[in-house]
């Protein structure tokens, strides 16, 4: 046991938490002001929901060790699960700690997909939705990538932070929930734009802050391989944020303070997957190509096939997971990480195809239970509000309170 | 001259504006406002305290126009803004005594347009 690992971590878990009041900034924002509170209300009802979910069966489905579907259910409830450490997941904290840490992945994954159905989804049906989805969506995924016993992670793919298991899962969830759901009354005509631009780079520095939790704290020690994602990380926005400013610099004569908010974002996701197992070259590269992918996907794709992904989950966290965890397939070296893997780059082009193998299989898998489980809601409850309810706004509608006031 | 005011639903703007423009009237003036008429309030709850019949958000336009153009700025925003349902909103048609364009001090029909 090591009290300096064990103190990052738990400081580590704290930061990651915090990602999830960012992200409902980094989204609320962008919303219209009628709907801000139905995004904050959705982002802080799954620190409620899958908090509690995650130590009564969601840290077991995931992490107990097994070669099936779920982890199983031995640790439900924590039972097992104390202030030794479980030397397989982390040799040096306290089981508990590392249980802890990972909840903060299991509550702010769901909340991504929440930017592809904002502004028409009801909260009833969010909650169900929400509630299956981290059950039988994030908790098998997690499980067979990170778990012992789970045959991605036998396979030899590598996923530092969460690239495939949070990313890419989410954001095919998003793209699905997108697709299904419909699009926004009048957004054709009335193309809705950020209520609240301040809030959206409040809640992309908050995010940024968090993500070193995220992926330095992956390391699950305060060691060198800890220095090496938290330096990599940083870098990675950096390039990812000055890309997008280029882009649209040159596209469209102006760079934009949400543009450096969702590159730098983009550059967060990317470089996820990567963090502990690529050097600070490969990381600006990975940082100035996502950018590319990503405004490609939000600002050339999307509008040509039409669907309506109402804050770019989809574009932004699946397009740039994808890339990040294939770059990982190019640029891993064991030089920065014995214990992970050399690339294509460093003459293992076999990284690659099983990194292309798990993102395939993530995307399929969550693809399809994810409109399983949307039809599932659809028919108990019914998933989106009625048009009256929609443009009404969904915070007086749902939960009959609204963020500002006009007189006084 | 007339001075045109109407209380629109707030997500009905830009069809009222689109159809403006097809009806080549092009100054306009937009704010943000509470009320409701037969409509009534959401109730709001905060903390448990209710707040009921609280006021509803609409947009008011202001257009001033020549008299030529008083029916076809009606008749746009009718189409712009019309679902059939309670909170459509009203449409006044007042007379308007004076109108100047500060820039060059012209007064009446000229300085609307």
């Amino acid at each position: 046991m090591n009290t300096g690992d064990t103190a990052w971590v738990l400081i580590s878990a704290a930061l990651v938490l915090l990602m999830t009041p960012g992200l409902a900034f980094f989204y609320g924002g962008m919303v219209r002001k009628k709907n801000i509170l139905s995004v904050l209300m959705q982002c802080f009802i799954i620190m409620c929901l899958v908090g509690v979910q995650w130590v009564l069966c969601g840290y077991s489905l995931s992490f107990a060790p097994g070669k099936g579907f779920w982890g199983g259910f031995a640790w439900m409830g924590l039972n097992g699960v104390g202030f030794e450490p479980y030397a397989a997941y982390a040799g040096t904290i306290p089981h508990q700690a590392f249980m802890i840490f990972q909840a903060m992945f299991a509550i702010i994954t769901p909340a991504l997909i929440i930017g592809a159905f904002a502004e028409r989804m009801k909260f009833s049906a969010f909650l169900i939705f929400i509630l299956l989805w981290s059950t039988f969506v994030y908790d098998p995924v997690c499980h067979w990538v990170w778990g012992i016993g789970g045959w991605l992670r036998a396979l030899g793919a590598l996923d530092f932070a969460g690239g495939t298991v949070v990313h890419v899962n989410a954001g095919i969830a998003a793209l699905v929930t997108a697709l299904i759901i419909g699009k926004r009354k009048h957004v054709e005509k009335n193309v809705p734009v950020p209520h609240n631009m301040p809030f959206v780079a409040l809640g992309t520095g908050l995010l940024w802050f968090g993500w070193f939790g995220f992926n330095a704290g992956s390391a699950l020690a305060a060691n060198g391989l800890a220095v090496n994602a938290f330096v990599v990380t940083t870098t990675a926005a950096s390039a990812a944020g000055l890309s997008w400013a280029l882009i649209e610099w040159m596209r469209n004569g102006k760079p934009t303070l949400l543009g450096v908010c969702s590159g730098a974002v983009a550059g967060l996701v990317a470089i996820t997957p990567a963090a502990g197992f690529v050097s600070v070259v490969p990381a600006i590269v990975i940082g100035l190509l996502v950018s590319v992918f990503c405004y490609t996907a939000v600002s050339v794709i999307k509008p040509a096939l039409g669907y309506d992904d109402s804050l770019d989950a989809f574009g932004v966290h699946c397009v740039g997971g994808i890339w990040g965890a294939l770059a990982t397939g190019l640029f891993a070296s064991k030089a920065v990480n014995p214990a992970g893997a050399d690339g294509a780059f460093f003459g293992n082009p076999r990284l690659f195809l099983v990194q292309l193998i798990a993102v395939g299989i993530t995307i399929v898998y969550s693809f399809i239970v994810t409109i399983v489980i949307y039809k599932v809601v659809d028919a108990l409850v019914g998933v989106r509000v009625g048009e009256k309810e929609e443009s009404l706004g969904l915070d007086l509608s749902q939960h009959h309170e609204r963020a500002y006031t006009v007189l006084e | 001259m007339k001075l045109i005011i109407a209380i629109i639903q707030p997500d009905k703007l830009e069809e009222v504006k689109e159809e403006l423009y097809k009806a080549e009237v092009n100054l306009l003036t937009v704010n943000e406002v509470l009320g409701h008429g037969r409509q009534k309030g959401v109730t709001e709850v905060y903390r448990g305290a209710r707040e009921s019949g609280n006021l509803l958000r609409k947009v008011r336009l202001e257009i001033a126009v020549n008299d030529g153009f008083v029916e076809p700025t009606v008749k746009a925003i009718i189409k712009g803004a019309r679902t059939g349902e309670t909170g459509d909103g009203k449409i006044f048609v007042l007379d308007l005594k004076e109108c100047v364009r500060i820039r060059t001090e012209e007064r009446g029909s000229p300085a609307i347009g």
